[in-house]
């Protein structure tokens, strides 16, 4: 089945409406939820059933990734200065990736999309109506997978246990919520966690509960994407049948 | 963060808008110099000019990379940098700030571009409002003239070559800023912008100024 484009706000200037029969799916979640572990199997999965398959993620951006990553490594990055450079990386990925692979019937997975920049801009005071009208340009996906942990200690041990030291960002030790990168990440993930349980319903995320084992997250994971991409199968075979 | 129209800062804020060639830059430049004679703490910020973005927009403009939505967002970066950094602490010290082009370029140039207006007006929306924007009007011919016999060759994204209207550069920019010169005029009554005659002489041009920006120093209620 071939979509029209359908935009959460304001379109996107300069982008023809054509239909396109590609996927747009979304894995949200906080730090340390198991996001990547879980785009790189679901790619996997579904390039095995024969699907283009292509991952994005947030500072990925031809345009804007080298520079972002390069102003977070600085101390004179603002708040407003950070939320627009992300939405600029966005941008640039949704125009010239996700766009494009969609157009030519790809599915797309990408680890993060607005969701994650909105709730990271709301718990640092930024007004939530102005984050999300300029997020207004992105695509509705068709699938938002939302990997979502109980408790942010949870989320820090799986940090740790896998080697990986906090990040200040990541910690949010811009915010001095708390002593130390620990305190902090734990008071940060929290107010994050909140933020995406609120968005939740008005989005229409599907809930996975990550707590559980990988294999059981991922099984949940793939027979979601499966009834996306079989629902349009079906209707295929039934227009040519007809 | 504070939107538009409600920050209350001790200092003032002075800006100069316009189409390329329209003179504002030199104007600016002698108000700078008059300030800072008559002994006024005076800072001032140019467009395009943010540390952390530079990089990212020259390379992007030498790549011909941008859209106009990521044209309009990294422009939108690079002020908001500067707003947080150059702007908002000399006005809270109750300094004079002047800024060359400011929030009404990027409303000409991205709608321009195809840009939705209330979706640039939006983006913005965390901006201080100037204590005056003035902006030099001259007629779409003299700034084309100014501009084309000025300079060898008109830069790709100033030519507005990114859209495609035509292959030619010189008749790509006047179709470009006929449709800025446009957007500015509709903006004179929208946003209060204080025109002035581009094609006046300079030093006519600079006196007006001059008395405009006395009349608000002298003045002790401030809405900047």
């Amino acid at each position: 089945m071939t979509r029209e484009l359908k935009f959460y706000g304001t379109p996107l200037p300069g982008v023809e409406h054509e239909p396109h029969n590609g996927k747009l799916i979304v894995i949200e979640g906080t730090d340390g939820v198991g996001r990547s572990t879980h785009t790189a199997l679901l790619r996997g999965w579904l390039e095995a059933r024969g699907h283009a398959v292509i991952d994005t993620g947030m500072t990925r951006s031809v345009l804007a990734g080298r520079g972002l990553k390069e102003a977070k490594t600085g101390t004179t990055l603002g708040r407003l200065t950070m939320q627009l450079y992300y939405a600029t990386d966005f941008a640039d990925r949704l125009e010239n990736e996700m766009l494009p692979a969609l157009r030519a019937g790809f599915v797309v997975l990408t680890d993060r999309y607005i969701y994650s920049a909105i709730a990271r801009a709301i718990v640092r005071g930024i007004d939530a109506r102005w984050i999300r009208e300029i997020y207004g340009v992105a695509l509705v996906p068709d699938l938002i997978l939302y990997l979502r942990a109980a408790h942010a200690e949870e989320l820090v041990s799986r940090v740790i246990a896998s080697g990986r030291k906090l990040d200040y960002w990541e910690s949010g030790m811009d915010l001095n919520l708390g002593e130390d990168f620990y305190d902090s990440f734990v008071k940060y993930q929290t107010r994050l966690l909140k933020e995406f349980d609120k968005m939740a319903g008005e989005y229409g995320f599907r809930v996975v509960d990550a707590s559980r084992p990988i294999r059981r997250v991922a099984a949940d994971l793939r027979r979601a994407v499966a009834r996306v991409i079989e629902a349009d199968e079906t209707e295929k075979e039934t227009a040519v049948g007809a | 963060m504070i939107p538009y129209g409600k920050h209350r800062f001790p200092g003032k804020l002075f800006v100069v808008e316009g189409t390329d060639g329209s003179g504002k830059s030199t104007q600016l430049a002698l108000l700078y110099q008059w300030l800072k004679a008559e002994g006024h703490p005076v800072f001032f910020s140019e467009w395009n000019s943010s540390p952390l973005v530079k990089d990212t927009t020259r390379r992007a403009k030498k790549r011909h990379l941008f859209t106009p939505t990521t044209f309009s967002l990294l422009h939108a970066t690079d002020f908001a940098d500067r707003t947080e950094r150059d702007i908002i602490p000399p006005l809270k010290a109750g300094a004079i700030v002047l800024a060359d082009r400011y929030i009404y370029t990027a409303f000409a140039r991205d709608v321009a571009r195809g840009c939705d207006r209330a979706w640039v007006r939006g983006l913005y929306r965390f901006a201080v409002k100037p204590t005056v924007a003035f902006f030099f009007r001259a007629p779409l011919d003299v700034a084309i003239d100014r501009i084309v016999s000025g300079r060898p060759e008109l830069k790709y994204y100033e030519a507005g070559l990114d859209m495609d209207w035509t292959d030619d550069a010189e008749d790509s920019f006047k179709i470009f800023q006929g449709r800025i010169l446009e957007e500015y005029d509709r903006m004179v009554g929208e946003f209060g912008l204080t025109v002035i005659d581009a094609t006046g002489s300079i030093q006519r041009q600079q006196r007006e100024m001059r008395r405009i920006v006395m009349e608000h120093l002298n003045a002790k209620e401030t809405d900047a």
